[in-house]
């Protein structure tokens, strides 16, 4: 399906990455916006209320972020593809009806302009801290799918992508991005309306009578009908059957939650994406997402023409990870260099992925400036004179 | 899926004379029942209140959503034939206001517990009343968490036993239409599961009143409020209730407050007229643009 041209601002234009992601939403058919206003992600949310009746989306301000996302959980069950966006406090608030949107199993798209914490922290500094929040941060079992892109392009880009791949697996997708890349201003190319490819909500379109809203088609994913259609159907956040009617026994809680981790790890080929530059004959390769894979690529560039073999791995789906691929690379490379802006969350998962094969190095970055490459660079020196096959953290700050 | 055999099915498949349904059989679900309230609960009086104001004000069960939270109460939404949500705890109003802004052809109700909505869902229960989003909330006030055994509500009566207050009570409880009225609903109302014939009227006329409308519905809890208190069964809250009870439309909100085993004053106390959320979100949009969205 293309996109509908009412939301799409055809042109290059300059926009901040939370302008971008704005217009991402109107292209990918956002029509409604949950909001608690906050810092550093106010700019998406101002973008789409100037903006929306023209493009004739509807929102609405809750009184805090737990409503917010109950809000946008029952407009997405009008039909109206929703979202909210968010930073790191809000997203605290949304666990619960992140739950909520997984068990019954609603598309909407998270935006989480990252700041820096813990608590309220500073409200102006980029972070990558609510990575694994993201991924483990409700509670129960479940998958979740997260992209995080490193620039204003790609904050419009990937929002569209993620509305996509939530309606494709019928589950809320969180977009990481940083206050860095949210207030950064560059160009940003829209593409027409007709090239701009939307995956359409899957309905049932059966008999009224018959409807199950978790009956899973061939792969994985329930049909949706909409609120108001004459189906009459019901949903809870209760283990459930088909019917949407709770069962509390052991064998349905098997059949009801196995199913919302499956339907997205079966499909990880489809859903993850990478950006490999220069991996065929590195010695090191910097693991990176989001705001930090620009000083990432600069690291790359300065070291190699230091005579380093590095190559750079750009995580654009952080959740799933690409366990397979980094599993790979482990056995090739002498070592991961991972630059976050946290005390370690990725980097975790790279570790893990690596199965001892290759060092670990994670360099806690962007306090001299997210674009600055000391940090990695002296990271990347340290890779390469290594032997042993070891986890280093090199810390910045030691001792007070 | 092919759940268990369970008591549900075997009670389903017992078959009934011919032509002969259940005079609700299109508004409830009758593939779930039994339901799960005990014996005494007056929570299923509610819902039978609730399926008879639907047929009254000639609403179109098509075109209308009902939102539950967490509770006895919040299972309401599971048993009734409307496109139906389950949804968090304290949360169904925050739900419902995503729907009702989303699509407004469509009504919302909210049907959920004291507990629900107006401990954990206060703040939501308030700023759904200040927005005056179109919607009817039916809060069954049982005084007691009953769902989790009896414990302590922002409902409970002074002195009132529970199993978190094993000395009596010592919080004031909340007064519903005081809080509804002043936080700006439109509609008002409380009765108690006695009052089936009035309950019905008032429903019917909340769920066709434009903006944000309360009905309190008082119930017995045999199980855990009247058991712990020593009040009787359900027929002696019944008899409780008829006794009890004094109905005075009008009465100003702020003398509504209910104590341990007094005076429960019901009546229709709110009844006014102002503008709904969608309507100044129209207003607005006109406004701006020179020309309104879909109506609700």
């Amino acid at each position: 399906m293309k996109a509908d041209p009412k939301g799409v601002l055809t042109g290059s234009h300059t926009l901040t990455g939370n302008h971008a992601c704005a217009e991402g939403a109107f292209a990918a058919g956002c029509r409604f916006l949950g909001l608690y206003p906050i810092v550093p992600s106010l700019e998406i949310s101002e973008r789409f209320l100037e903006r929306a009746p023209e493009v004739g989306a509807t929102f609405i301000q809750m009184e805090d972020e737990v409503s917010v996302l109950a809000a946008v959980l029952g407009a997405s069950w009008t039909g109206k593809k929703s979202m909210t966006v968010t930073s790191g406090p809000g997203l605290s608030l949304m666990m619960e009806h992140l739950g909520l949107g997984i068990m019954l199993e609603t598309p909407c798209v998270i935006v989480d302009i990252q700041r820096a914490g813990p608590a309220l922290g500073m409200p102006g500094r980029p972070a990558q801290g609510d990575m694994m929040q993201a991924r483990w941060g409700s509670h129960g079992d479940y998958e979740i799918i997260a992209l995080s892109p490193s620039s204003p392009q790609e904050m419009f880009d990937y929002t569209i992508k993620a509305f996509n791949l939530s309606e494709r697996y019928r589950i809320p997708v969180a977009l990481m991005s940083d206050a860095y890349v949210a207030h950064l201003q560059e160009k940003v190319v829209i593409p027409p309306a007709e090239e701009i490819e939307i995956e359409p909500r899957r309905y049932y379109k059966g008999a009224k009578d018959k409807y199950l809203p978790f009956k899973r088609d061939k792969d994985f994913v329930p049909r949706m009908v909409n609120i108001g259609d004459g189906y009459k159907f019901h949903v809870t956040g209760l283990t459930h059957d088909d019917r949407g009617y709770p069962v509390m026994n052991e064998e349905c809680q098997e059949y009801n939650v196995h199913p919302l981790v499956w339907k997205v790890r079966n499909y990880v080929d489809e859903i993850i994406e990478v950006q490999e530059a220069e991996t065929e004959d590195a010695e090191v390769i910097i693991i990176s997402y989001g705001a930090t894979s620009r000083a990432a690529l600069k690291a790359m560039e300065q070291a190699r023409k230091s005579g380093i073999k590095v190559g750079s791995l750009k995580l654009v789906t952080v959740w799933p990870f690409p366990e397979k691929r980094v599993a790979e690379l482990a056995k090739k490379v002498k070592a991961f260099v991972v630059p976050e802006m946290n005390f370690g969350q990725v980097v975790l998962e790279v570790e893990r992925c690596s199965y001892g094969n290759a060092n670990v190095i994670f360099v806690p970055h962007g306090e001299n400036g997210v674009e600055n490459t000391d940090d990695l660079l002296s990271a990347i020196k340290q890779a390469v004179q290594a032997d042993k096959v070891e986890s280093v953290i090199i810390e910045f700050n030691k001792g007070v | 899926m092919k759940a268990k055999e369970t008591k549900t099915q075997e009670i389903q498949s017992v078959p009934s004379k011919k032509g002969e349904i259940h005079p609700m059989e299109n508004l409830l679900r009758m593939d779930r029942m039994p339901h799960i309230w005990c014996p005494s609960c007056g929570i299923g009086l509610a819902v039978t209140a609730f399926a008879s104001a639907l047929e009254k004000a000639n609403i179109d069960p098509n075109k209308i959503s009902i939102v539950s939270g967490i509770g006895c109460t919040g299972r309401v939404a599971g048993y009734v034939k409307l496109d139906s949500f389950h949804t968090t705890h304290g949360r169904p109003i925050a739900f419902g206001t995503g729907i009702r802004v989303a699509n407004p052809k469509i009504k919302v109700v909210v049907f959920s517990g004291d507990g629900d909505l107006i401990a954990i869902g206060g703040n939501h229960f308030i700023h759904a009343a200040r927005r005056n989003i179109d919607m009817l909330v039916v809060c069954v006030n049982n005084f007691i968490y009953a769902m989790t055994g009896g414990q302590v509500a922002p409902t409970t009566p002074l002195a009132a036993y529970a199993t978190t207050s094993p000395y009596g009570c010592v919080e004031p409880p909340f007064n519903i239409p005081y809080i509804a009225d002043s936080s700006g609903a439109v509609y008002v109302a409380r009765w108690t599961t006695l009052h089936i014939r009035r309950l019905i009227n008032s429903l019917a006329e909340a769920l066709q009143k434009k903006g944000f409308s309360v009905v309190e519905v008082i119930s017995p809890c045999g199980m855990y409020y009247s058991r712990i208190n020593k009040l009787g069964d359900g027929l002696d809250m019944m008899k409780f209730y008829h006794d009890n009870v004094e109905i005075r439309h009008g009465e100003d909100t702020k003398n509504l407050d209910i104590g341990f085993q007094t005076k429960i004053i019901c009546g229709k106390f709110v009844d006014r007229e102002r503008p709904s959320y969608m309507e100044r979100y129209n207003q607005w949009l006109s406004d701006v643009k020179g020309g309104s969205r879909d109506e609700g």
